[in-house]
């Protein structure tokens, strides 16, 4: 569901509270709604006060990873003795997930200010924004936001540019999306050295996801404890979220609820529920990358970092993906292992063979070709893709299909037994 | 066949001077290559071995580095496209809300027929693409720059006509 609609109830509105709002897309507009006040509080602070303020809030990266904000930025060197870089992550590509291009869409202004304040905090001359090459409309919004602002002389010493991807799901790997923005492919470094120590241009650098830069404006006007005291399950997860919700429910789009909110509130209440005569199959809660729950997992997680991990799986990006009972698992699990097949950017043995291999094992599968060992060869191979290369791309493309053969068995099964008529041909 | 035709190059007048812009964002000439490719991609329609040759010797680089980093990224078109190119989602969350039949419906309403081939009058290229991040607005797709929310087969039509 687009925007703009009104809020749900339950819902907790910070991050979202201009979306649908034409007028707060310009500087003129994000001043009068008390946009900027942030900024210029910060560029009066030592930069290590902001960092501390933004770790006594409790904020993690909303990216996927949940690592402690202000920690990350207490990574950079206290004495600035080269350059150091702000990267900031706009490449969402993380299928299911689709609030970034929100954020950047309503409230770009709220992205820029956050930007600035990050950069400062890591006494950051320069900030590059690198924004996913499809993302055309959040792109034009963006390049007019920074335009007014620029205009305005709102960032003092701070100059931050937009950076156009190319189509490569990879880019949104920290490392790869540095050597994108260095005019090469993007392949993925090995770590350490972290990029705090070398990360752009061989500089101390700081890459941080558009939600959570966002989210540090309104920490610093409203205060850490204000922020803080947004947790509902566990005080390790704060703030809101926004989760997007997508596939077999009534209401798909945007919800920012408080940390530790119920899943099976965002999937049957705020998105509506199943459609007529449907129920809720399986759910993927934090994009494509993380393991599958069923029904019964679905209705007892928490949406928090901990929640999700402990019923099995992760919190990632928040992608929510909602599979009712006409779905078909096995052909959703190919088409998810063909995603990482495509995306892989081929550095590492096990992923570039191991994605091409399990999508073939499961075309075969869906084709009424597959062997009964087959089940247990994708689990080998998945095993085999897992901690074992430079980045998580073939984790995430294991993550699936290893869930998916342990929670819908029976499917994989009826494929091979000739129960079910093929979905491909031979 | 030989090629006797001239070389235009890319970067003269304007367009130069964007380039020229858009190196000063950078601490090295390298970093500008993907901007570089953009505005090529954006005067030409797609990127040629001589654009490539081209970009090289602007940003000091080898144009066999400058075909890799192009055969990386998927959309850059190293071949010429149709005067509209179509990219729909198909991925998972897209897919169990029929992205696969609105494929169907644009090659078949665009006379393109096949996925990644131009329909004979050049007008139409059809492609399925990885997620385009638009997930609670299935199906997404772009039409070079427009980006369309919600397509069914049923707005295919209709869509096609407006776009001919």
């Amino acid at each position: 569901m687009g925007f703009p609609h009104k809020p749900h109830p339950k819902e907790t509105v910070v991050l979202s509270q201009y979306f649908g709002d034409p007028e707060a897309r310009t500087h003129k507009g994000w001043v009068k709604r008390g946009g900027y006040e942030a900024l210029a509080q910060a560029l009066k602070m030592e930069p290590a006060a902001v960092t501390d303020v933004v770790k006594e809030s409790g904020l993690r990266g909303r990216g996927g990873a949940g690592f402690p904000t202000g920690l990350k930025w207490s990574f950079m060197p206290k004495e600035k003795k080269r350059p150091h870089y702000l990267c900031v992550n706009a490449d969402e590509s993380e299928p299911g997930t689709f609030k970034d291009r929100e954020i950047m869409r309503w409230t770009p202004h709220a992205l820029l200010e956050g930007t600035a304040i990050a950069a400062h905090a890591i006494q950051a001359e320069v900030a590059y924004i690198y924004i996913r090459g499809e993302f055309t409309e959040p792109w034009a919004i963006m390049e007019q936001a920074l335009a007014e602002a620029n205009a305005a002389r709102v960032f003092g010493k701070i100059a931050i540019h937009l950076h156009r991807g190319a189509g490569a799901y990879i880019c949104g790997e920290e490392t790869a999306l540095m050597n994108s923005i260095e005019g090469k492919r993007g392949n993925p470094r090995i770590k350490p050295p972290f990029p705090a120590a070398a990360g752009l241009f061989g500089l101390p650098t700081t890459i941080n996801n558009v939600e959570t830069l966002a989210a540090v404006p309104p920490i610093l006007t409203r205060g850490a404890a204000w922020y803080k005291a947004m947790s509902l399950s566990n005080p390790k997860s704060t703030g809101t979220k926004l989760f997007s919700v997508c596939g077999h429910v009534q209401r798909p789009g945007n919800y920012e609820v408080t940390m530790g909110f119920p899943l099976k509130d965002l999937v049957y209440e705020l998105s509506g529920g199943m459609r007529a005569g449907r129920t809720l199959k399986a759910c993927i809660p934090g994009g494509s990358s993380v393991p599958i729950l069923n029904r019964e997992e679905t209705e007892r997680t928490l949406l928090d970092y901990e929640g999700c991990v402990a019923a099995g799986t992760m919190l990632g990006s928040g992608g929510v993906i909602v599979f009712d009972d006409s779905t078909d698992m096995v052909y959703q699990i190919m088409r998810l292992a063909r995603f990482y097949a495509h995306e892989s950017c081929a550095q590492c043995t096990q992923c570039r063979e191991g994605t091409a291999w399990t999508t073939k094992i499961l075309e075969r599968i869906l084709a009424g070709q597959g062997k009964t060992k087959d089940l247990d060869l994708l689990l080998d191979l998945s095993e085999n893709m897992t901690g074992k290369t430079i980045c998580v791309l073939s984790d995430s493309c294991a993550a699936p299909v290893v869930s998916g053969i342990q929670k819908f068995k029976n499917e994989f099964e009826d494929y091979i037994a000739g129960r079910r008529k093929p979905m491909l041909v031979a | 066949m030989t090629v006797t035709e001239e070389y235009r190059p890319v970067f003269a007048g304007k367009v130069q001077d964007e380039l020229r812009q858009i190196l000063t964002r950078y601490p090295t000439k390298q970093a500008a290559l993907l901007p570089a490719l953009w505005l090529v991609q954006r005067e030409r329609g797609w990127i040629s071995d001589r654009n490539m040759t081209e970009v090289a010797e602007a940003l000091g680089v080898t144009p066999a580095y400058v075909k890799g980093v192009v055969t990386f990224y998927t959309m850059y078109h190293q071949h010429p496209v149709g005067r509209h190119f179509v990219q729909v989602c198909t991925t998972s969350p897209c897919n169990i809300c029929g992205a696969e039949e609105v494929v169907k419906a644009l090659l078949q309403q665009t006379g393109a027929n096949d996925p990644g081939a131009t329909s004979p009058d050049g007008a139409w290229t059809i492609v399925e693409v990885e997620c385009l991040g638009a997930c609670g607005f299935a199906t997404p797709i772009l039409i070079n720059d427009d980006f369309i929310e919600n397509v069914t087969p049923e707005k295919v039509p209709d869509l096609v006509r407006k776009y001919r």
